[in-house]
């Protein structure tokens, strides 16, 4: 099993990963701001997550770790 | 569980200040994970230039020099000619590059300089608050612009792969983009091959980067990414257009009978 | 040592290989042409690089680019190529990196001509881009001394750690004298603390740089900068005096034409008339307390310079007005002759009766 860590303030809520998921399993919550204030990216099913990094390939502000 | 991506070592662990979804920090990645790969950090001074990148300096883990707008291809000649055991490499953008830095762009390239040039393509001037650009598209509307980049009066874009690829001392000169991850991928490869060719002593390689740039395009990131594709492809096809080392191997094939690649 | 004939701009450049220089990047330009010339030939059989540039612009930068590596560079280039060049040492006075610039002046303004001048002294002390900051000007008046004075100045810049300008003109730059090269052994100062020649993963990364988005950050910046130009003026100010003693007028010049108010000096005194003569050597820090000392028993000062009167300000304010001071000059390229300078020491002698 992988996983997709968002660093919560590090995420600007641009969305551009959530383009990059072949699973379709990033999407941004709208729960809690972080510091910025902005809404951030999460993963919606952590077991569906393959570890491919697409997101994290995509991301411009390094902020999502994969592990697995 | 072990970490499989984060962040490369030779990008500092600081918060960006480019806006969200402006990809410079996914090129900003892509440079610094060569670096990683090289294991050049230690070895390696970046030159920066004014625009949006100005704080590169803040970014990177390497060695950084700031140069006046323009001028990052002359300072980093300096760098290199003064200490030629350096991989050096400038982070451009288009204004910087393509209107202001012309000069030294193409006299950088035509003397073969041996330095990696990152060429940040989005079609304006972002840090002044999006001007019309050298590469701004005809049509585009922008702040200096306001009726649309009209070519009878504003001149036309510039391509500067296909410019520098007619000079000899250009090793390389490659346009890629960062608008998916199969072309992100082609990015650090083309990033890799430029700092290739400095260690082999290649001479002058250049890697432009179809870039977005949400907050002046007035689009979000994802509809930016969107225009990337449609507009700004289009009008800068990608693809390589120079490769000295394809082309010597066709040189080399063809003399030998074969077919060239 | 043995006694060599060179033009200024030869030995100036011989000087500046002597003197450990390693990086020559300029623009073809007159009267400066036998200085780059000459180091196209020597710095590749000398283990140096020679470039010739696209523009003073892109030569200037390339300066920034050595500089901030620690290399011992240099620049050279005359007035038209300076103001080219003056966005590139604004930035470098603003990165603190060292490095040498020659000015080999000619007239102007504009295209201007190609004789020798001195119409740069304001932009080569006021100014030499934008922004606060100074550059330390050498101003040599032979070219023995252009010799003397390019080893000062490379240690001068890495000592204060900014850009130094060696102020010569076409004059200088094109004639010939005997000159010797005094041995010396090039030392480079510690530059272990700033330069960017690559961290080698044992340090954090040096950033060579002059943008401070804060503006406190920024004043700050100007402010330690300014502490290092304090003590520059009150430590490296040099100058030269003549028959200055007994002197009722004190003449002062710099450079080529303070060897024709020499001669002025001397025939005034063959006449009777006790003129002296001060030569500022460093034109930025201006040598304001050896100016006063010099005039100290001085009813007139006689400010001669190859330019419409622009050192002359200076010496008004180091002597604070508190003694008359009158100017004789010819400019576009025309050098004063020392009659013309005699004529005039002779009305302010009459003036003085």
């Amino acid at each position: 099993m992988a996983k997709m860590n968002v660093i919560f303030d590090r995420c600007k809520g641009c969305e551009l990963c959530t383009t990059a998921c072949p699973k379709q399993i990033v999407a941004i919550q709208h729960e809690k701001r972080n510091k910025e204030g902005v809404f951030t990216a999460y993963c919606t099913d952590d077991d569906a997550c393959i570890g491919c990094a697409m997101c994290a390939m995509m991301c411009p502000d390094c902020a999502i770790i994969i592990e697995n | 569980m072990a970490v499989k991506f984060q962040r490369p070592h030779s990008l500092c662990d600081v918060r960006l200040h480019y806006c969200a979804g402006c990809t410079h920090g996914i090129i900003h990645r892509l440079v610094a994970e060569v670096i990683d790969e090289m294991g050049i950090e230690g070895t390696t001074v970046g030159v920066c230039p004014v625009g949006c990148s100005v704080f590169a300096y803040n970014y990177f883990n390497c060695d950084m020099i700031e140069a006046p707008h323009g001028r990052a291809p002359a300072v980093a000649t300096g760098v290199k000619r003064a200490r030629p055991d350096l991989n050096v490499f400038t982070y451009q953008g288009d204004g910087d590059l393509a209107a202001i830095g012309t000069a030294e762009t193409v006299h950088a390239a035509t003397r073969g300089e041996n330095i990696v040039v990152i060429f940040v393509n989005n079609g304006t001037y972002g840090m002044t608050g999006g001007q019309m650009a050298p590469t701004t598209l005809p049509g585009q509307v922008t702040t200096t612009s306001p009726y649309g980049r009209d070519p009878k009066t504003a001149g036309y874009p510039v391509r500067v792969c296909e410019m520098l690829s007619t000079l000899s001392g250009t090793a390389l000169a490659v346009r890629t983009a960062v608008d998916s991850v199969p072309h992100i991928r082609e990015t650090k490869k083309m990033i890799r091959k430029a700092f290739e060719n400095q260690q082999r002593g290649n001479g002058f390689s250049i890697v432009e980067v179809l870039s977005t740039c949400p907050s002046n395009w007035g689009l979000t990131p994802k509809e930016s990414i969107k225009r990337l594709q449609e507009e700004c492809i289009p009008y800068y096809p990608l693809g390589v257009y120079k490769d000295v080392e394809i082309a010597e191997a066709n040189a080399d094939l063809l003399a030998m009978g074969g077919a060239a690649k | 040592m043995e006694k060599v004939l060179m033009k200024g701009n030869e030995a100036l450049a011989e000087a500046a290989i002597r003197a450990g220089c390693k990086c020559f990047f300029g623009y073809p330009i007159t009267p400066q042409t036998e200085l780059s010339e000459y180091l196209a030939k020597q710095m590749p059989k000398r283990g140096g690089v020679f470039l010739q540039a696209e523009s003073e612009v892109a030569a200037i930068n390339m300066v920034l680019g050595a500089a901030g590596t620690g290399t011992r560079v240099m620049t050279s280039s005359s007035s038209p190529g300076i103001s080219l060049k003056s966005e590139g040492i604004s930035y470098i006075a603003g990165s603190d990196v060292p490095c040498l610039i020659v000015n080999v002046e000619r007239g102007g303004p504009g295209l201007g001509s190609i004789q020798p001048s001195q119409q740069d002294y304001w932009q080569a002390t006021k100014g030499l881009g934008h922004g606060d900051f100074h550059l330390i000007i050498l101003a040599p008046n032979s070219v023995q001394e252009v010799v003397n004075l390019v080893t000062k100045a490379f240690d001068l810049g890495e000592k204060y750690r900014m850009p130094v300008m060696l102020l010569s003109d076409g004059l200088l730059g094109q004639m010939m004298e005997p000159v010797e090269f005094p041995e010396i052994t090039p030392s480079q100062a510690d530059n272990s603390a700033w330069a960017a020649c690559g961290t080698k993963m044992e340090r954090e990364h040096h950033i060579v740089n002059s943008l401070y988005i804060e503006a406190l950050d920024l004043e700050e910046q100007v402010k330690r900068r300014y502490e290092r130009y304090a003590k520059i003026e009150e430590t490296e100010a040099m100058a030269e005096t003549y028959l200055c003693e007994d002197a009722d007028i004190i003449v002062t010049a710099f450079g080529a034409t303070s060897r024709v108010a020499k001669s002025a000096v001397n025939k005034a005194r063959a006449e009777g008339i006790k003129a002296g003569l001060f030569r500022p050597i460093t034109l930025w820090p201006f040598p304001k307390a050896e100016l006063n000392a010099a005039c100290k028993n001085a009813k007139a000062v006689l400010s001669v310079e190859m330019n419409m009167g622009q050192m002359i300000d200076d010496v008004k304010l180091a002597l604070d007005c508190r003694l008359p001071v009158s100017f004789f000059g010819r400019t576009g390229g025309v050098v004063p002759s020392p009659k013309e300078v005699l004529e005039e020491l002779r009305k302010l002698n009459g003036g003085a009766q």
